[in-house]
């Protein structure tokens, strides 16, 4: 009986017995480092104030989690890093010295109301940063569209404000002022839209760190490429058609693709798991349906940029697509 | 030409780490005779078998001392000569206690007087081969123990093209089917070519994983005078490989459904233990009592290759490597992925068993602490990990989420019966979702409910 003391200790769990290392923190913390590039540029550009939003939007989100499950008695899950992630896109979302109380207001409307009462992590419907992001622009549409013109850190430069690229097409197409044609009110720097000297949020100024974040994503198998090559792609096709159709009222589609949150939304919204679609065929459409939204209120709706109304609106399709677009059976 | 572009393999599956390194090199080990085996009447898909002999009966190696009634059934037989000392309900590695037959050893080791060998064994005719098959209890030795012989019977109408052997040996750990095919390559192609005789297949594949390159070289050579009518193919190294319906993919490149069995598809797959043991009741009358059997684990001393008697008990195996190596953690039957653990020593080896695996405690080999999550689990956050690897292009997430709310018909409308619980969605999954739990939780529901 003695040896039979000791087998009984057997660990007894059901087949596999093996499980891979990688882990939903993981998995968060490495959106994080890849947006690591998106950030410093950002903080580069706008400085201090750009900092402090981060902190201020991380933080905040954070202690919300952190707040809720402790009210609630639930199950403290602050350390799987979702909604530190949720804090740092959301910050990454705003403009530089955006007021801290709103910043928090944003984090308290992502984390409490878009993710904690539909249920927490994997039940949302919008994604949370973004939900709160477009909450702040209806609710503060002032504060959410003053943007400090980028005055890199050591450059001496006060921060002045300065309208968006976007925002300067916009108020030219909505003046209907047929004596000025887009061309003529936008002036072009490819360079400094390529690396994010422009004004915008924090983190979409920069399509090139956004560009090296994502391949990193990518690279890790953290994403696939199916939903951002698809948004890109589209957005692209449909702001060239826009602009063929009238070249005098529309921007051209290289600037549409280097300006606005076309490159965060693209990898770093429109990807977010519990939000996008299950299967490939569903992320392409997905990412489709995301791109022609965002050339359609780019060029016709009255805001300037459509890509967080894009991925909203998208991400109420998702049960659908994952409903009738099922993966391919094996002999099917 | 248009081969040269198609891969061989499948649609999702995933890559754990191979761990076959420890037992891979190593030949197969002849042991010394257990003192005592237990013989479980059932080591076979379909009815048990009922005992041929009585307690006190002396029994010879070899000698038929269970037989089942009914058309799926198989028979067992002594693994040693000696004395029957009990026949009772014993402990058995696929979980609940079964009736087994347990014998002392005379520690003679003599074989029973009537083995017939047949040195022209390509000109019997089918029917009696297949009695053969079955007389000498073979079943699928891959792990499924499926009746060999009623393998090998397709129903009326349907003729079979192709035999396929299955040398994949995907599991990682598990390197029985390697050495055997390594050591005994003649052998199994003559397994194969008697398989083919009882079809009447026109060609004959054998599928090995191109991570036994050894094991490819050795039945290339063996088959290269037949070139016509058996091929060694190289497949993908990924995991399930070796699932039938997956490894038919892979070799003849068509997907024969959920809904139907590969011999309707005209294909009929045999382990390469399988076609041994075929070989060795056919050519030297010899029923199945014995199996290579894989110990290994960082649990285990010396891990190796054991040509072990079916009814030796996984203690007296584990011994023969050397013993434990620290304290166990966990006893696996099989390998890692669909493995069974054991919660006793005691267990006898049996038809299906191709390994004995053993995780130790210090340094432990299975991530339990996944996350920091302890054994617990997070919810889906719809990655669609296990989506992209389910080599049945079905939708394990959903399964988490109905079997957690208890939605029966939606899961069967999903398709949740054409799950091979492979475990590819479990091991993948970064919430450690018990997914294969939750498809076999709804199974059953589902199968209450058609009752």
């Amino acid at each position: 009986m003695e040896k039979d003391k000791k087998t009984s200790l057997l660990l007894l769990t059901p087949a596999p017995h093996i499980r891979a290392e990688e882990s939903v923190r993981e998995l968060m913390f490495s959106v994080i480092i890849a947006l690591i590039p998106a950030a410093l540029a950002g903080v580069y550009f706008f400085g201090l104030q750009a900092i402090l939003t981060l902190c201020i939007a991380a933080t905040s989100s954070i202690l919300f989690e952190f707040a809720y499950q402790r009210m609630t008695g639930s199950k403290n899950t602050v350390s799987d890093g979702s909604a530190a992630l949720t804090g740092l896109l959301l910050g990454l979302n705003l403009p530089a010295g955006f007021p801290w109380w709103g910043t928090i207001a944003g984090s308290f409307i992502a984390v409490i109301l878009v993710k904690h009462l539909f249920g927490g992590l994997g039940f949302n419907i919008f994604n949370p940063a973004l939900a709160a992001r477009v909450f702040l622009l209806i609710s503060w549409p002032l504060q959410m569209s003053t943007f400090p013109k980028p005055a890199p850190i050591f450059s001496g430069i006060d921060a002045v404000t300065a309208a968006t690229p976007l925002t300067v097409v916009k108020t030219l197409q909505l003046s209907h002022d047929l004596t000025k044609s887009v061309e003529s009110v936008t002036e072009i720097n490819w360079f400094d839209l390529l690396i994010g000297n422009r004004g915008g949020s924090i983190g979409e100024v920069s399509t090139i760190a956004l560009l090296i974040g994502g391949i990193y994503l990518i690279y890790k198998k953290t994403i696939v490429w199916h939903t951002p090559v698809s948004f890109i792609l589209t957005t692209t096709i449909f702001s060239t058609i826009f602009y063929l159709i009238n070249p005098k009222m529309a921007a051209n589609p290289v600037f549409h693709l280097l300006n606005g949150g076309l490159f965060l939304g693209a990898f770093f919204m429109s990807t977010d798991y519990v939000t996008s679609p299950i299967t490939k065929r569903g992320m392409l459409i997905f990412g489709a349906g995301c791109g022609f939204l965002t050339a359609l209120i780019r060029q016709y709706g009255s805001y300037p940029e459509g890509v967080s109304f894009a991925i909203l609106l998208m991400n109420m399709t998702v049960p659908l697509l994952d409903k009738y677009l099922r993966p391919r059976k094996f002999g099917g | 030409m248009i081969d040269i572009f198609h891969r061989m393999t499948f649609r999702g599956g995933i890559h754990p780490p191979e761990e076959k390194d420890r037992t891979k090199g190593i030949p197969i080990q002849t042991i010394p005779l257990p003192e005592k085996v237990v013989i479980p009447l059932s080591q076979h898909t379909g009815a048990i078998c009922e005992p041929l002999v009585k307690v006190g009966d002396i029994v010879k190696k070899g000698q038929k001392i269970g037989e089942g009634k009914g058309s799926i059934t198989s028979t067992v037989h002594s693994s040693i000569s000696g004395k029957v000392v009990d026949i009772s309900p014993h402990p058995h590695p696929l979980g609940s206690d079964i009736l087994s037959i347990i014998i002392e050893s005379d520690k003679k080791d003599e074989w029973v007087d009537s083995l017939t060998e047949n040195e022209d064994y390509l000109s019997i005719e089918p029917a009696k081969l297949k009695e053969i098959i079955k007389d000498a209890g073979i079943v699928g030795l891959g792990g499924a123990q499926f009746p060999t012989h009623i393998k090998l019977s397709p129903p009326e109408g349907d003729r079979v093209e192709y035999v396929i052997i299955n040398g994949a040996e995907c599991e990682p750990y598990i390197t029985s089917d390697h050495r055997l095919m390594v050591e005994r390559a003649s052998e199994i192609v003559e397994g194969l070519k008697i398989i083919m005789r009882v079809l009447s297949a026109k060609k004959g594949f054998i599928g090995i994983e191109k991570n036994k390159p050894d094991a490819i070289a050795k039945l290339k050579a063996q088959s290269s005078k037949l070139k016509a009518h058996i091929e060694v193919v190289g497949l993908n190294v990924k995991y399930p490989q070796g699932a039938e319906k997956q490894l038919i993919k892979s070799i003849l490149k068509k997907e024969v459904p959920p809904s139907v069995f590969p011999i309707e598809a005209g294909v009929v797959v045999n382990n390469v233990g399988t076609a041994y043991a075929i070989y060795n009741a056919v050519r030297y009358g010899r029923p199945l009592i014995e199996r290579v059997v894989t110990v290994t684990g960082n649990g285990v001393k010396d891990p190796g290759n054991l040509l072990a008697r079916i009814g030796a008990s996984f203690e007296f195996l584990i011994q023969n490597c050397g013993g434990f190596s620290g304290e166990p953690e966990k006893v696996i039957m099989g390998g890692p992925m669909m493995g069974i653990a054991q919660y006793t020593l005691k267990v006898p080896a049996i038809k299906g068993t191709s390994g004995i695996v053993v995780f130790s405690k210090n340094p432990p080999s299975s991530p339990f602490n996944k996350g920091g999550q302890g054994g617990l689990y997070q919810p889906c956050i719809r990655c669609g990990r296990c989506v992209d690897n389910c080599p049945m292009g079905i939708s394990p997430n959903l399964y988490g989420l109905q079997a957690e709310r208890g939605m029966i018909d939606e899961a069967y409308n999903w398709d949740v019966m054409d799950c091979i619980e492979c475990g590819a969605c479990s091991y993948v999954c970064p919430s450690n979702r018990p997914l294969v739990q939750f498809i076999k939780y709804l199974k059953a529901e589902v199968k209450k409910k058609q009752k």
